[in-house]
């Protein structure tokens, strides 16, 4: 019944194909590169995944359907996890009773970042368990064992991936046998787990250290770590994709590759030292092998600090080996990305150019406005600042500088964390008013064209309810909506928000060029059902 | 190549191009044919126009999905432009596949739609990959198989003829 015994799959698809096989009730998440494909790849195999408006909604409807006894799966790239902190902390404490997995789809090198944050700190900080596959067939296995793993410690476990492991495509034998969860699922009320007053989140606390203690000796025999042994003389603990490239770059040397990284299994590093005369640690982004192997008394040699910046390969891990820290070759530029030509959102930015507004930005393909012909972003933080960004220079700047602030923000970023700053911006008015611009392309277009609460679609691109953007604003209190999709009323709206010293919004309403044509499938598609369905009752 | 254990292969060229679908196409074919294989790629802000590239190794045994700088056995080029910022990951000794092999001097990939040969601005992709195969001995219903899963069931025969054009060009400079 489990498909083929030999796929070509990347890491994202391995995911998806175990969380089918795994029985997972319900997958969602935030659409976030390297991580999207994951939920898109789900639902093309028939498992219900859904998108989420961030990354904190989807991990706490993920963390419900845990507590309800069900298997979820909650994926993000690793800057939502920042978005999803709040209740990834507390859900070590209150525990899972279904089976809860969540993503972490790290971005070392930056190929579509706005950071490149290593997330193993944070299985270690909030207390959760960590696995971290090294390429597409151990996706697979892990996400398995993840499930079995999350129920048997009643403890979330993040999967925590990196670009190369997302986007790499390789040989996957599945196991063929289906893992089902133990039970429907039910509720079972649980006040002193489940309700974390302090009265019972001072226990709670204790219950975690306790377990993460028993769950550390218990990954001594996990099977999750792998010794490989060969000289004497070199050995070379590591993880992840780190692993291949260590294997490549030097195939004499003794390898301990770790694939449950939090808690660590202390005793079987120390003996893994203890056996070659020479231990180096490789591993991608910060030290956090080396520092926690250190802080227990393991001698061991870490990278130099050149190497904590981009990623790894071949080549750069024999350079570490061989203590070379002279310059490294610099690949020659390739072609930037830039704004598609024929966006309907390019003349947005030539508009804001003439008026030589202070363009406080957001995450999303008009980021890419920074760079010339335009040059019309002056900030880009994260997936909402826009907004409050612009507050705040609003706040702070002499007034004739702070009127030519104006606050950019696509239509899935405003749905994301936009909606917070709109609050915050009717509340704390800043003196000279505020002017922010929806940039509405009708999709989340930067990672892919999915769908999002403003689009009106599913994840499967199935109608559903449509939030409203200028209803939400209506009813949030902004004086001053305009929705337009003509440039020429776009620039007399912009032009007279500027003067105004009051609260503006303008919702620029274009559809991006690379979703139009799926977006008229989609229209006509749900038009057809709509007429069979009214024929049908009629 | 007689005694290497693992063919590398670099594919780029710009957003939007079918550099993705290239390499996807040549995993796949390289799957099917029975070998280790890993395709690695980046995407995300490279989808707006900007430079692309993808690696495919195959061979008994793959490790690094990444094929180390200068260890290229063949680059393949998809835009003319893209040739310079690429040349160094080739090994030396390696092969350049590039559109020069399928256009006239001082034509551009347009022209490829209003001539008579089987390529076209959207399909010389896998045109080159035919070019590519004169070098890689896979069985041929691999690579038309992996043609077939790669693409949408409308351009599968055009798609094939321009693999086979390509398979079947005689390259004066090879």
């Amino acid at each position: 019944m489990l498909q083929e015994s030999r796929q070509l799959l990347n890491g994202n698809e391995a995911v998806a194909l175990a969380a089918l096989h795994a029985g997972v009730c319900l997958g969602t998440g935030y659409p976030g590169t390297p991580s999207t494909e994951i939920l898109e790849n789900f639902s093309l195999l028939g498992g219900k995944a859904q998108w989420a408006p961030n990354e904190k909604v989807a991990y706490e409807v993920g963390l419900g359907v845990a507590f309800g006894g069900g298997r979820a799966l909650v994926t993000m790239k690793h800057v939502g996890v920042n978005v999803a902190a709040d209740p990834l902390f507390t859900s070590a404490y209150t525990g899972v009773r279904g089976g809860f997995v969540f993503i972490s789809a790290d971005d070392p090198g930056m190929a579509s970042s706005q950071n490149e944050q290593d997330n193993r700190r944070y299985a270690r900080a909030a207390g959760v368990l960590m696995l971290e596959p090294a390429d597409a067939q151990e996706a697979y296995e892990y996400t398995m064992r993840a499930y079995e793993i999350s129920e048997a410690w009643r403890l979330p476990v993040m999967i925590r991936m990196t670009t190369r492991v997302c986007h790499s495509k390789s040989v996957v034998r599945p196991s063929g046998v289906a893992i089902k969860p133990p039970e429907p699922a039910h509720f079972v009320r649980d006040f002193a787990s489940l309700v974390m007053v302090p009265a019972f989140a001072r226990p709670a606390h204790r219950r975690l250290r306790e377990k993460l203690a028993r769950a550390e000796e218990w990954n001594e025999q996990s099977g999750l770590n792998r010794k490989i042994m060969k000289s004497e003389d070199l050995g070379i603990i590591t993880s992840g994709v780190s692993f291949h490239h260590v294997c490549e770059a030097a195939p004499e040397a003794s390898i301990l590759k770790l694939g449950m990284t939090y808690p660590l299994p202390m005793q079987t590093i120390k003996k893994f030292i203890a056996s070659v005369k020479r231990c180096v640690v490789i591993e991608e982004g910060d030290p956090y092998l080396v520092e926690a192997i250190r802080y227990e008394g393991g001698a061991v040699e870490g990278k130099p600090d050149m190497y904590r910046f981009g990623e790894l390969n071949v080549s750069r891990v024999r350079r570490i080996l061989n203590g070379d820290t002279s310059p490294e070759p610099v690949p020659p530029r390739g072609k930037p990305p830039q704004l598609c030509q024929g966006c309907p959102h390019r003349m947005t930015f030539a508009v804001m150019k003439k008026y030589d507004c202070i363009v406080s930005g957001d995450i999303g393909c008009y980021t890419l406005s920074v760079l010339p012909p335009f040059e019309t972003m002056d900030s880009c933080v994260c997936m909402g600042a826009s907004v409050t960004v612009g507050l705040g220079l609003r706040h702070a700047l002499p007034p004739e500088e702070a009127k030519r602030v104006v606050s950019v923000i696509g239509d899935s970023t405003f749905v994301h964390s936009g909606l917070t700053g709109i609050a915050e911006m009717v509340y704390n008015p800043p003196p000279t008013g505020h002017v922010v611009v929806i940039l509405d392309n009708g999709t989340t277009a930067m990672t892919g064209m999915q769908e999002h609460p403003g689009t009106g679609r599913t994840l499967d691109h199935q109608p559903t309810n449509k939030l409203s953007f200028e209803r939400v604003l209506e009813a949030m209190g902004v004086p001053n909506v305009t929705v337009t999709d003509s440039p020429p009323a776009f620039e007399d709206a912009l032009k007279a928000a500027l003067e105004r010293n009051e609260l503006s919004m303008i919702i620029m309403r274009r559809t991006c060029r690379l979703a139009e044509p799926k977006i008229q499938l989609y229209e006509k598609a749900a038009a057809k059902c709509e007429q069979q369905n009214n024929s049908q009752n009629g | 190549m007689s005694n290497r254990k693992i063919t590398n292969i670099v594919i780029a060229g710009l957003g939007g191009q079918g550099v993705i679908r290239a390499a996807n196409i040549l995993a796949e074919a390289a799957f099917l044919a029975g070998y280790d294989v890993k395709q690695s790629e980046i995407h995300g802000m490279s989808q707006r126009g900007g430079s692309v590239s993808s690696d495919v190794r195959f061979g008994t045994q793959v490790h690094s999905p990444m094929v180390p700088i200068g260890e290229a056995d063949y680059l393949m080029v998809l835009h003319p432009t893209q040739v310079d910022n690429n040349l160094y990951m080739l090994r030396e000794g390696g092969t350049l596949i590039s559109t020069r092999m399928i256009l006239e001097e001082g034509k551009d990939l347009e022209s490829l739609d209003a001539d008579n040969t089987p390529l076209t601005s959207r399909n010389f992709n896998v045109g080159l990959l035919g070019v590519l195969a004169q070098h890689i001995q896979f069985p041929e219903d691999a690579w038309i198989a992996a043609i077939r899963k790669h693409l949408p069931e409308k351009v599968h025969e055009q798609n094939i003829q321009a693999f086979m054009y390509g398979k079947n060009l005689t390259l004066a400079c090879a």
